[in-house]
């Protein structure tokens, strides 16, 4: 599961209001790397949360990304390449995605995060 | 050398841009929904409308029940890499084992797209909130008791509850929230379905609808319908006309 799933992802607990970002509990994780695509990079710089980006980057070991984002930077490309790496690249492979407000924990398999609630929770 | 040009010709053919996903490429599990006649229906709605899609230029695609990821990998194809090297692919399963396939079946494309398990698109509401241009869906609109809505496995694929609709009237408020001022919604229904009224329920939300595509079902008792249904803002089919079939 890259990043930028993660960054799609709040949790959907019945009552819970502050579900995003989600929490990472890293098992596993992988770097794939991925050809550097400009147009998609700068499509979802602007629809990405980029605190939680941060964030779920650093819970990852990549504290590359500055702290906020400005206007001029969709030009620079060493920028655009650290968030391609941060969004694209690192994988949460194994692990768990975890609710900010219950701790509910969410697992992550092979790569895939599974929000299933269970029927009490919905 | 003629065995040489045979290779380079192979390596041409390999790299010729499919047009819809390959059936040879889609991968399969006991429990996940093959595609079917309804997933083709679907796909050869897209296609047939293609010049729309590519007009519309949607920046991000989501897939409601992706099952063996057949329609969604085709929606990238269709929308091409080229033009589309800046879409986001998003699909969802309730079916984990559905999910694992579709990584596999967009892995053996070369296209990349999120896809989480869970149910419609909870949990995503809340960031893709009026951002999806374009949503996809071939629904469970199969008739059923309702207590087979939802199953374990791949009865999740097709039981549609009373009318078929218990999952398609989940669907479409799903639809309403997350789709962008200028989304579009493409949906399986079946006669059964009641379409027409799916359609009013869609208009008094603003949204025009058109029958893109419809098949008679197998057993002669009704038709599948692919239809289209968009916000009102950007309804190009005023200007367009209607879709042609490829």
């Amino acid at each position: 599961m890259r990043l930028l799933t993660h960054n799609m992802l709040s949790s959907n607990i019945k009552g819970v209001t502050q579900g995003f970002p989600l929490q990472i509990e890293v098992t596993k994780s992988i770097t794939k790397q991925v050809d550097f695509n400009p147009d998609f990079i700068k499509n979802m710089l602007v629809k990405v949360e980029w605190k939680a980006l941060v964030e779920a980057a650093r819970a990852m070991g990549y504290g590359e990304l500055p702290e906020t984002v400005e206007v001029g930077m969709v030009e620079d490309e060493d920028f655009l390449r650290k968030f391609h790496h941060a969004l694209l690249e690192i994988h949460l492979e194994e692990g768990f995605l975890v609710c900010p407000q219950t701790g509910r924990k969410f697992p992550v398999c092979k790569g895939i995060p599974n929000m299933l609630l269970n029927e009490d929770e919905v | 050398m003629s065995r040489h040009s045979s290779l380079e010709f192979r390596e041409d053919i390999r790299k010729m841009p499919y047009r819809t996903a390959q059936i040879r490429l889609v991968a399969s599990h006991p429990e996940v929904y093959e595609p079917c006649d309804d997933s083709f229906l679907l796909v050869d709605a897209l296609l047939s409308d293609q010049a729309n899609l590519l007009h519309h230029q949607p920046r991000v695609c989501v897939e409601v029940g992706c099952g063996s990821g057949y329609v969604i990998t085709s929606l990238a194809l269709i929308l091409g890499k080229q033009e589309s090297g800046g879409v986001y692919y998003m699909a969802t399963d309730i079916n984990p084992h559905a999910v694992s396939v579709a990584r596999e079946t967009l892995n053996a494309h070369g296209i990349d797209a999120d896809l989480v398990i869970t149910d419609v698109a909870s949990g995503l509401d809340k960031r893709l909130e009026k951002l999806v241009d374009v949503m996809v869906v071939n629904p469970p609109y199969v008739p059923t008791p309702e207590e087979e809505v939802g199953c374990d496995g791949i009865t999740a694929s097709w039981a549609g509850g009373e009318d078929g609709r218990s999952v398609i009237d989940k669907i479409l408020p799903v639809a309403d929230k997350l789709l962008s001022d200028r989304g579009w919604l493409y949906m399986v229904t079946l006669t059964a379905n009641n379409p027409s009224e799916i359609c009013l329920q869609m208009r008094r939300k603003g949204y025009a609808s058109r029958i893109v595509l419809q098949r008679s079902t197998e057993d002669g008792q009704g038709s599948m319908i692919g239809s289209l249904l968009s916000q009102f803002p950007r309804f190009p089919f005023l200007t367009h006309g209607d879709s042609k079939k490829n």
